[in-house]
């Protein structure tokens, strides 16, 4: 295989970074940190799509396929959130999501 | 260079999560992503790399900087996390992750023998436009439709003065 290194190490090191996504999605109190948060967590998916691909199915595209529109429907999400953050900007002067309650009943 | 770029992604992700200047966590970000795509490129996917840099690195960071420039001050620092938050939060983190590397550990991955596929543009073209045995052109004009579906809705988000933010300052008053 390439350059001998396992593919358990992908997958560690994908695993790392999702979870610490997490964390940020859950600590973090402003709407673009969140976003970095899950741009970390759909990365570390990308990680793990393309070492499985490489290691267990080189005869195959799927990984690369489908890590290829996970990418696609990533900048999507990204330019929508963003649009709506910069929108709920301009109506409350804050991005912060605990500043962020006029539809809660 | 594994053992680097690993090192990269690892430090500069938790230095995202953690960092209290917002651009600086943009910053890092960068670092995480162009990190992600040197894997990439060890890994042989030489277009996936490519694609990962211009749009990862270039759109959405540059999109992620223009939205912190628009909405926060340069020099704004974030009121550190509360500790109880934070360690309860690592807690529960570090055990998924435990979890879940224990598991990849214990697991014997069954190696395939199939001869690696040179992943040119040739292929990689063939491949979305064929509606053949492992052809992508459904999800290919799936994506595109959500493309320009995604690009409508912000602008229309964004704009300014919609009849929807009228009516709100209306009943504001």
């Amino acid at each position: 295989m390439n350059s001998g290194i396992p593919l358990q190490f992908f997958i560690v090191l994908a695993t790392l970074m999702f979870f610490i996504g997490i964390y940020g999605f859950l600590t973090r109190r402003n709407l673009i940190t969140i976003l970095m948060s899950v741009e970390l967590i759909l990365n570390s998916v990308n990680i793990n799509f393309l070492a499985f691909n490489r290691y267990l199915f080189p005869g195959e595209l799927e990984g690369h396929f489908f890590s290829l529109f996970v990418i696609a429907i990533a900048a999507s999400e990204a330019a929508v959130a963003i649009a709506i953050i910069i929108n709920i900007y301009r109506r409350f002067t804050t991005v912060n999501v605990e500043d962020v309650d006029k539809m809660k009943f | 260079m594994f053992a680097i770029l690993a090192a990269v992604i690892v430090i500069f992700s938790v230095l995202t999560v953690t960092s209290r200047r917002i651009l600086r966590a943009a910053v890092f970000l960068l670092f995480v992503l162009v990190a992600t795509g040197g894997l990439y490129f060890m890994l042989n996917y030489q277009f996936l790399a490519a694609v990962q840099l211009a749009l990862y690195a270039g759109g959405i960071v540059v999109l992620i900087i223009f939205s912190v420039l628009l909405t926060s001050h340069i020099a704004h620092k974030f009121e550190p996390v509360g500790w109880k938050k934070s360690v309860f939060t690592a807690l529960a983190v570090s055990a998924g992750a435990i979890l879940t590397i224990v598991t990849i550990l214990n697991y014997t991955f069954a190696a395939n023998a199939q001869v690696a596929q040179e992943v040119d543009m040739n292929v990689i073209g063939s491949k979305l436009l064929s509606y053949g045995h492992n052809g992508y052109v459904l999800p290919f004009e799936v994506i595109s439709v959500l493309l320009l579906a995604a690009m409508v809705a912000a602008i229309v988000i964004a704009k300014k003065g919609g009849p929807a933010e009228v009516k709100i300052k209306e009943t504001n008053q």
